[in-house]
């Protein structure tokens, strides 16, 4: 950014155009200059918006800070739109020539050549007709990523949603990536397989004030993962949390980022053995009788079955708290006093931030870690006062009968799964959805292209909408349908955030795969592995509308904000250079299949944001001209607001009180309005699901059972030869790939990258002892492998770390192959962790991902020889 | 006049690093003249945060998180280490170090003690932070890391006006100035400077457990008296001592006492097990 503006001797922001945008995490002000981006400022709130709330609490008074606020990697988002690792033409390969030698054998080592729109348009629609013709539509696989550019319209359950439900396609599958464990595990001890097996949140921020004495934070690092979208946003109740006097405990084999500004304790597990840790604490509470015998008699079922096991009266094994630390290294007189003071104090457990999206969820049998979470707090009577399964990122007061959609709802595709609320509204005209029927697990995405068939169990989306879509079993390609040849990705790059990544490297160089397309904004790994490149502009440099941190569906009502902020996201300046906004690609694209009309509905997008203006409430408190001149509302939370916290209805016996979608009638026998949504309306010690579906799965019985790791510290022939076990939680200073790895801001924070010799590292930790025995210090450069793949990190020496355990921030955006891309051999400079984790699924059945599971060695690097 | 200030709430930063962006997405690639020319996209931080990790003990962990910029001293060295006079403080207190006048005087960057002036080599400029003070001259309430701030550590105004959210932290906190050795008089006050810990665990022989609800005692040589109790992990920790001898003294009912005299150093003193015999 060498260019400069504001050159002047009395300098007044009065000259400038203010444009209000919102983003991943948090509402902004634009200031723009002769069309260019001046500053990026948090939205402060005004005296014409909504008040504050305030909660009373003992004795103390809790209020909202007067401002948004953001991430850093938002804070910096000026850079983010300068960056020159924007694309700003569309781009073809060069040696990929789509009537005669398409060398995809090439792809990600051959350059590009700038196109024009009409050349790269013309090609992508000319293969889309020609494999419809030849193979029909399902030969092409389309996907978004998650967490793109913000707003209602332009999101990819909106604009690529209805694009490619018009044209046809395969959809890959996404996984709930984030929170494996509660989504495979969870739901068949409480239900809500409409949150994906996370629990609710509604007002336990006041109920936590109130009257939690202590949470424990297992596996859960609030200030990192916060609310998804909220980022900084509930930090302000952490230290009002401690100023109350709750204490926190912290379970995590590194001291994370929540813990070394508010733990009074830190126990460390190794990796895979948080269920040990959990059956232990289960049998303290059963031999002293510190649990609530009431509320496990009169609210649960099946937990004779469970004692059985804790107890070893089954399989002759006592899950003694030495038990325990034989397997997890944690002491047993640690494990004890956490029991006791436990079940001593109104605790709420933190599992994950929002809920389960620790490592310990994403992990080899990651499912029984969650369904214990569920179980520990059943028995001390979860839904009691103070006592509640709980991250501390959501719950904070709103007003929930105005209505506004989150992107979940499906914006213009009409096609949401979750609560179906904004369609008969009339948004859009036509609802599409595609008849394909044919879909793909992500996970398995590359054996599917390149070595079908391929099994795994659950199917369609991300299987909400039943607890048995998660058992259904499927078998690429699907009946009838044919095998992808060609792959159309919107988005952010997958080579950072899915697993065993030189797959994906490797699936793009295959044969099978005849054309791809990778629509975005950046120059980042993938893209450079595509045929065709569509440069995307950010949001704000087009028009949409939103509602902060606001996804709906199946994270209904979460709110992890202090204030409902809705949005039209201005277009502050022209898109830079060739890019264009998603929708209008999409537009372009559909003009030439002959469906534009049927995409657009004949609307531009701002007229799509005025449309969902009009079937929103905003039409009561504002009218369209006022909402596009001050550009966001605040919605206020009413004085009189009645706190209804979440499961208090359930301890109390009572009706449904908080607004859930689910479960479905068709799963309720007789629709009693009240209970949990498992088959006998309780929390299930014993899981009935799982009993209906394979009563003898050993990987994932009916009462959940510490099961040593696939790979881990027991599988010791592995370990031999790769003796440190990895971690790879969600990183603090970038959100998934997004934003690292593109000369950001944020690569200057010493946690995301360091520099060594100019070039920008990231980073793994280590402990002294662990470094020490390698012969390393802080600031090397080392190589660390396994068989799937070789990584080259900087070091960061730190006691943070337990010993025997290595942690590298998992999702970030470089890939720099020094050699030939795919061989596990080819080190990588760009810090792709994910090579390394195994795409090994959580469990026979479970399909989900194991990140967490992954041994790896450290070896100094001295450079390629 | 005011004269304006910074009060940082240690305790209340959580290391987002925002103040950090805030400020290059203010000053990059934007020149305020007459107050700053901008700042090199990478590399250099008028505002930057500086970590340090303290080892309460090995179950307890804290980082310590200090935003580090120009303290807008009083007696500031690079005032006196200008040419031309090329660096001023305003009437409101900032320093500013003049945009035009200052080009090649590169002893400015060395003169600070705080270490908070960058050698701009393209510009051949000495920078530091303005405080934002175009901004304030515009009507703003506080420099664009402080508007940043999540959680309030960074509290900026008039130290003079005891209305200020500054002033009024200032009052409330035992806040002080970094590196007062210096003798620069800064105009920015630090809450929560790290001080020296005592802390350890008790455990209870017989029984092998940790001891809960243990009485402990630290008394310095004056007399003056702190106690507090073990928690339930046997732990327990001092704050904001000195670096001087202290007696410890622990007490549960049934065991024997103990007492003993501790050193404490200017970190953490950490006593690991102390084991607590009938």
């Amino acid at each position: 950014m060498e260019q400069t503006v504001n050159a002047g001797t009395r300098y007044s922001t009065s000259d400038e155009q203010r444009f209000v945008n919102c983003t991943l995490s948090g509402p902004v002000e634009v200031y723009v200059k002769a069309g260019r981006i001046v500053r990026i400022v948090p939205l402060t709130y005004g005296q014409d918006d909504a008040a504050a709330w305030t909660m009373e609490a003992r004795g103390q008074t809790f209020t909202r800070p007067t401002k948004a606020s953001v991430s850093c990697w938002v804070q910096g988002s000026k850079q983010y739109v300068y960056t020159k690792q924007r694309l700003l033409t569309p781009l073809k390969r060069v040696d990929f020539d789509p009537d005669g030698k398409r060398n995809p054998q090439n792809r990600g080592i051959s350059g590009y050549e700038p196109i024009s729109w009409d050349d790269a348009l013309g090609i992508v629609s000319k293969e889309i007709i020609r494999l419809k013709r030849e193979h029909g539509p399902s030969s092409i696989a389309v996907t978004g990523s998650s967490h793109d550019s913000w707003g209602n319209i332009g999101y990819r359950m909106s604009a690529l949603d209805r694009f490619w439900n018009l044209v046809g396609c395969t959809w890959i599958d996404h996984n709930p990536e984030s929170w494996e464990g509660f989504f495979w595990g969870a739901i068949h001890q409480w239900g809500f397989y409409w949150r994906l097996g996370q629990p609710p949140a509604y007002d336990l921020l006041h109920d936590t004030f109130q009257n939690t004495d202590m949470i424990v934070f297992w596996s859960s690092d609030p200030t990192t993962t916060s609310g998804d979208y909220a980022w900084n946003e509930t930090d302000t109740w952490r230290f009002h949390m401690k100023k109350l006097g709750i204490k926190f405990v912290f379970i995590d084999p590194y001291c994370n980022f929540t813990a070394v500004i508010g733990a009074d304790k830190w126990l460390s597990p190794k990796p895979g053995t948080d269920t040990a840790l959990a059956l232990a604490i289960a049998f303290i509470w059963m031999t002293e009788h510190r649990y609530d015998q009431d509320y496990v008699r009169t609210h649960t079922e099946g937990f004779d079955k469970w004692k059985a096991y804790v107890l070893g009266e089954d399989d002759g094994v006592p899950k003694t708290p030495q038990w325990a630390e034989q397997i997890s290294g944690v002491d047993a007189r640690d494990i004890i006093a956490l029991a006791r003071e436990w079940a001593g104090k109104r605790t709420t457990l933190a599992a994950g931030g929002r809920s389960g999206m620790g490592h310990a969820g994403r992990a080899a049998y990651g499912h029984e870690w969650a369904r214990m979470m569920v179980l520990l707090v059943a028995m001390q009577g979860l839904g009691k006062p103070g006592v509640n399964m709980y991250s501390t990122t959501g719950g904070a007061p709103a007003d929930w009968s105005f209505y506004f959609p989150g992107y979940a709802d499906g914006g213009i595709s009409g096609g949401s799964s979750g609560p179906r609320e904004l369609g008969p509204r009339g948004f859009p005209d036509k609802a599409v959805h595609g008849t394909v029927r044919q879909r793909v697990n992500r996970s398995v995405f590359p054996e599917a292209v390149m070595n079908p068939p391929v099994s795994w169990t659950g199917v369609y989306g991300f299987y909400g909408q039943s607890t048995e879509q998660q058992f259904m079993k499927c078998t690429f390609p699907f009946e009838g349908y044919s095998p992808i040849k060609m792959l159309f990705r919107q988005g952010s790059s997958y080579i950072g955030t899915m697993m065993n990544t030189n797959r994906w490297v490797n699936m793009y160089r295959h044969p099978n795969l005849e054309f791809t397309v990778n629509q975005t904004i950046f120059n980042e790994p993938e893209a450079r592995f595509s045929d065709i490149v569509f440069p995307v502009c950010t949001n704000f440099e087009r028009v949409d509308i939103g509602e902060w941190a606001r996804i709906s569906g199946y994270s209904r009502h979460l709110n992890p904000v202090n204030a409902r902020v809705i949005v039209l996201q201005q277009k502050c300046i022209e898109p830079l250079g060739e890019s264009k906004s998603d929708y209008k690609i999409f537009s372009l694209l559909a003009e030439r299949l002959g469906i534009k009309q049927q995409f657009t509905e004949g609307r531009d997008e701002l007229q799509w944001a005025h449309r969902m203006y009009e079937v929103s409430d905003l039409p009561k408190v504002m009218t369209w001209e006022e909402f596009q001149k001050k550009g966001y509302y605040v919605v206020p939370v009413p004085k009189d607001y009645k706190y209804k916290p979440a499961f208090r209805a359930y301890y109390e016996g009572r009706a449904k009180e908080n607004d859930e979608w689910g479960p479905s009638l068709q799963d309720q026998p007789v629709n009693e309005g009240k209970g949990m949504a498992t088959p006998s309306g309780k929390i299930e010690f014993e899981s009935q699901s799982l009993k209906r579906f394979d009563p003898n799965d050993p990987e994932r019985p009916l009462v959940p059972h510490y099961i040593p790791s696939w790979e881990g510290h027991t599988t010791t022939e592995l370990l031999g030869k790769y003796p440190l076990q990895l971690i790879t939680p969600h990183p603090r200073f970038t959100f998934h790939s997004q934003f690292d790895g593109k000369d950001l801001w944020n690569d200057e924070i010493p946690h995301q990258r360091r520099t060594k010799d100019g070039y920008r590292y990231w980073v793994i930790r280590l402990h002294p002892k662990d470094a020490e025995e390698r012969g390393l210090k802080d600031g090397d450069l080392v190589k660390v492998f396994n068989d799937r793949g070789t990584v080259i990190l900087i070091v960061t020496v730190t006691l943070r770390m337990m010993a025997g355990v290595v942690h590298s921030y998992s999702s970030g955006g470089g890939y720099d192959p020094m050699g030939e891309p795919g061989n596990p051999k080819t080190p990588d400079k760009g810090g792709t962790i994910n090579q390394l984790t195994s795409s090994r699924f959580n469990s026979k059945h479970a399909s989900g991902m194991g990140p967490g599971s992954c041994l790896v060695e450290v070896q100094k690097w001295e450079g390629a020889h | 006049m005011a004269r304006y200030g910074m009060v940082v709430n240690l305790d209340r930063c959580v290391g987002c690093y925002n103040c950090q962006i805030a400020c290059k997405d203010e000053h990059v690639g934007n020149d305020f003249l007459p107050v700053a020319k901008s700042q090199p996209a990478f590399g250099q931080f008028w505002m930057a945060i500086q970590e340090v990790e303290r080892v309460v003990s090995p179950s307890h962990i804290r980082v310590n998180y200090t935003p580090v910029f120009c303290q807008q001293c009083r007696d500031a060295p690079c005032i006196s280490a200008a040419k031309d006079g090329a660096v001023y403080r305003r009437g409101d207190g900032i320093v500013i170090i003049d945009p035009v006048k200052a080009v090649g005087q590169k002893q400015l960057a060395a003169s600070c003690p705080y270490g908070v002036i960058f050698w701009n080599e393209e510009q051949q400029l000495a920078q530091k932070c303005t405080f934002c003070a175009h901004l304030l001259d515009d009507g703003w309430k506080e420099p664009r890391c402080v508007q940043t701030c999540p959680a309030g550590c960074l509290n900026f105004g008039d130290l003079d006006d005891p209305a200020s959210p500054a002033a009024k932290l200032l009052e409330e906190t035992r806040a002080e100035t970094w590196h007062p050795e210096f003798k620069a008089k800064p105009n920015v006050y630090y809450a929560g400077l790290p001080k020296p810990m005592l802390s350890g665990r008790v455990l209870l022989a017989d029984k092998n457990e940790w001891a809960e609800n243990v009485s402990v005692t630290l008394t310095d040589k004056a007399g003056l008296k702190r106690d507090c109790i073990t928690d339930a992990f046997g732990d327990f920790a001092f704050d904001g001592l000195e670096q001087k001898t202290y007696t410890l003294k622990l007490e549960a009912p049934g065991y024997a006492g103990q007492s003993n005299e501790i050193a404490v150093n200017p970190d953490i003193s950490y006593l690991g097990n102390i084991v607590l015999r009938r």
